[in-house]
């Protein structure tokens, strides 16, 4: 190729469609790396919202925040749960890492409530994660979403939302959004958005299912 | 010794919450007897002018607000007002009308004489008193200063003498007789006084008059009581007319949390806990207790919390005053910054973001979680205040557990001793026996599986091992 042409795709301010951009922001790694491979600066997106679309609870979408969520409670940052649908459970929590004095757990009356809350958490800079339910919120829409992901750059907080499935179809102002679905034993991701790159394919990950502490109990020590 | 005096020309308006467009005076006397005795710019500009008769200034003025003068409120204030200048001084005297505070220690702490005089009177605007400060070597002097409307900012004894000479007499608060005895004599200012004999001077207005004049210049030395400040703040600000705006309320609140805040430096201490009273025409009064995670001394945030609370509370009637006490000092140690570490300011960074969610959503709503010693699952975790540490929980479950606890287990429908949901549920992993609790009356029995959904969803059931049925308890995730 022409060597001025070759110079001129060197130079860091040219995008080219199809490489991904490097290192837009700092992200939090998420543990597994087959996923950090496919996710924009490889990792969850600091300072903006990630929408993961669960069409079935209960298949694996909060075990893939997990790691994360437990690195951001070593670095003493909060995590934020608003109007989750059921209730945390503490010790399940402890055992892989989460930092429970530094969890927040509230439960607004009514929809403008919650909004504010979520709002307030991701603003406020303290909390490291924010997680939020689209099924307390029923009239959630893309200004709402908008609003947040601005207060998320705003706090320099990472966002999470859970959606169920009758809003996938839709535009979302969302950095990142993933679609979590059972394939057999293990969970297929499906990266439905993401800064920098087109929509991928399934990344088929094994997150123990059936999971195990990280914690485990000590042996009795017997006199012999 | 170097003395400040900050005189308050209009200390009994001054104590009340006003608007500058609503025409209010104050009144003194009774019945036949009563005059007006101070009113605001509004007042003034409508022709009412003080020593006027009530009648009279109604008459010139048609809206007219008079409120009898209340000494004892104005007395209230002006020990507020000595607490909250004791971030300046520790040294602190009561005069009428005035504060003396001995600032000689002080000027380098806060970076010269005008520095200091400037931030007084600044912070004293913000509360919404005006001052005439003044600045002489003894009080008495600084006093009559400050009295005479002169800014003096005097801190050489020798040409004290000099200063005072162009003292108006209306400044030394003589009683009537003997302003009218001198007045009688041809003399207008203190410097024609003291050209005087003094033993003439003793006889016709007695030797207290000698003694003042003569700790006004330094001649003699001066005894001062002085002031403590009380153990716990109490600020009351009544409004002229009937508030009912949640806005105005706030901002009438906001006086009296810059006093306390003041108070509060003063004492290097923090509030968590304020009393709000809000008294309406007719009782009852309306009280609510402001509550922070960890104290604070911090105005602002007191009053963003105040101001959610206010968009909350149900009004019954307009309100006449505001009263806010703060009984429970805290320690408070100031803020340090660190160089390095971000982390500090996350520190207290929750603090404020949990008081800000409480204060809108109820302190019911935000908590924290914690682990409990107990093998029944229900009640191994407990909510509590946010930030708490736990202490248990230490020993992991020899199973694993869901991330989802359902706040009480639902019962599913069974097919052939299975239980099924959406279809029928396949169990994987199991039993876990679970037996405990017959000392307290929640005795229970269970054998709980790992069961996998027909949608693929992974949940924790069990049976209950008495009535064979099944339940659901959570869902891993």
């Amino acid at each position: 190729m022409n060597p001025a042409v070759e110079t001129l795709l060197q130079q860091p301010y040219l995008w080219r469609a199809g490489r991904p951009l490097a290192r837009l922001s700092d992200a939090i790694p998420t543990g597994f790396a087959a996923l950090d491979a496919e996710l924009p600066a490889g990792g969850w997106p600091r300072g903006a919202l990630t929408e993961v679309v669960v069409p079935q609870a209960g298949v694996g979408e909060l075990r893939l925040l997990l790691p994360a969520l437990a690195r951001l409670g070593r670095q003493q940052q909060w995590l934020a749960w608003i109007a989750p649908p059921y209730l945390p459970y503490a010790p399940a929590l402890a055992a892989y890492g989460i930092s429970l004095s530094r969890t927040l757990l509230v439960h607004p009356r009514n929809e403008t409530d919650t909004l504010w809350a979520i709002e307030q958490a991701l603003r406020s800079g303290t909390c490291g994660a924010v997680l939020a339910w689209a099924d307390a919120l029923p009239s959630l829409n893309e200004r709402h979403l908008r609003r947040l992901q601005l207060a998320a750059e705003a706090g320099r907080a990472w966002g999470v939302i859970f959606t169920g499935g009758r809003n996938a179809g839709q535009s979302s102002p969302a950095a990142l959004r993933l679609r979590v679905e059972p394939a057999g034993e293990q969970t297929a991701v499906h990266i439905l958005k993401r800064r920098g790159g087109w929509p991928t394919g399934p990344v088929s990950l094994d997150l123990e299912r059936t999971p195990t502490p990280v914690r485990t109990p000590r042996p009795l020590r017997v006199q012999s | 010794m170097l003395w400040l005096c900050l005189y308050f020309p209009r200390l009994a308006l001054d104590i009340l919450a006003q608007t500058e467009d609503l025409p209010l005076a104050i009144s003194q006397g009774r019945g036949r007897e009563c005059t007006i005795r101070q009113g605001n710019a509004a007042a003034v500009a409508a022709g009412v002018r003080p020593g006027m008769r009530l009648s009279a200034a109604q008459a010139l003025c048609g809206d007219l607000r008079v409120r009898p003068r209340d000494e004892a409120m104005e007395g209230a204030a002006l020990s507020r007002l000595a607490a909250w200048a004791g971030q300046f001084t520790p040294a602190l005297s009561l005069a009428p009308q005035a504060l003396l505070l001995e600032i000689e220690g002080s000027l380098r702490l806060f970076g010269g004489l005008a520095a200091l005089v400037g931030r007084a009177q600044a912070g004293l605007q913000a509360l919404g008193y005006q001052t005439q400060p003044a600045v002489a070597p003894t009080a008495a002097a600084a006093l009559l200063f400050a009295r005479a409307g002169l800014s003096v900012f005097l801190t050489d004894k020798r040409t004290l003498a000099g200063q005072l000479a162009h003292v108006p007499l209306r400044a030394l608060a003589l009683p009537a007789r003997s302003q009218a005895a001198l007045e009688d004599l041809g003399l207008q200012r203190v410097g024609e006084v003291l050209r005087l004999p003094r033993e003439g001077l003793a006889r016709r207005l007695g030797r207290g008059f000698l003694d003042d004049l003569d700790r006004a210049l330094g001649r003699r030395p001066e005894t001062l009581l002085p002031f403590v400040p009380p153990a716990r703040y109490i600020g009351r600000l009544p409004f002229p007319a009937e508030v009912t705006d949640a806005d105005a309320l706030a901002f009438g609140a906001q006086r009296l949390l810059q006093e306390l805040a003041g108070f509060l430096r003063a004492r290097d201490s923090g509030v968590q806990r304020l009393a709000i009273t809000l008294k309406h025409e007719r009782p009852p009064t309306t009280r609510f207790v402001l509550g922070l995670v960890a104290p604070s001394c911090d105005p602002r945030h007191w009053s963003m919390l105040l101001r959610e609370r206010l968009e909350r509370v149900a009004l019954r009637a307009g309100v006449v005053e505001i009263a806010v006490a703060a009984r429970d000092l805290r320690p408070w140690a100031g803020r340090s910054e660190n160089l390095f570490d971000g982390a500090a300011q996350a520190q207290e960074g929750w603090t404020q973001l949990v008081d800000r969610l409480r204060a809108r959503l109820g302190e019911t709503a935000v908590r924290g979680l914690q682990t409990l010693d107990e093998h029944r699952p229900e009640r191994a975790w407990t909510a509590c205040t946010p930030g708490e540490t736990g202490h248990a929980g230490e020993e992991a479950a020899l199973t694993a557990r869901p991330l989802w606890l359902l706040p009480s287990p639902v019962p599913l429908a069974q097919k052939d001793g299975r239980p099924e949901l959406d279809g029928a549920l396949a169990l994987q992993r199991g039993p876990e026996r679970i037996e405990s609790g017959w000392w307290d009356g929640g005795d229970v029995m269970r054998d709980y599986f790992l069961a996998c959904s027909a949608h693929g969803a992974r949940l924790w059931v069990f049976q209950e091992r008495r009535t064979r049925r099944w339940f659901l308890h959570g869902i891993f995730s």
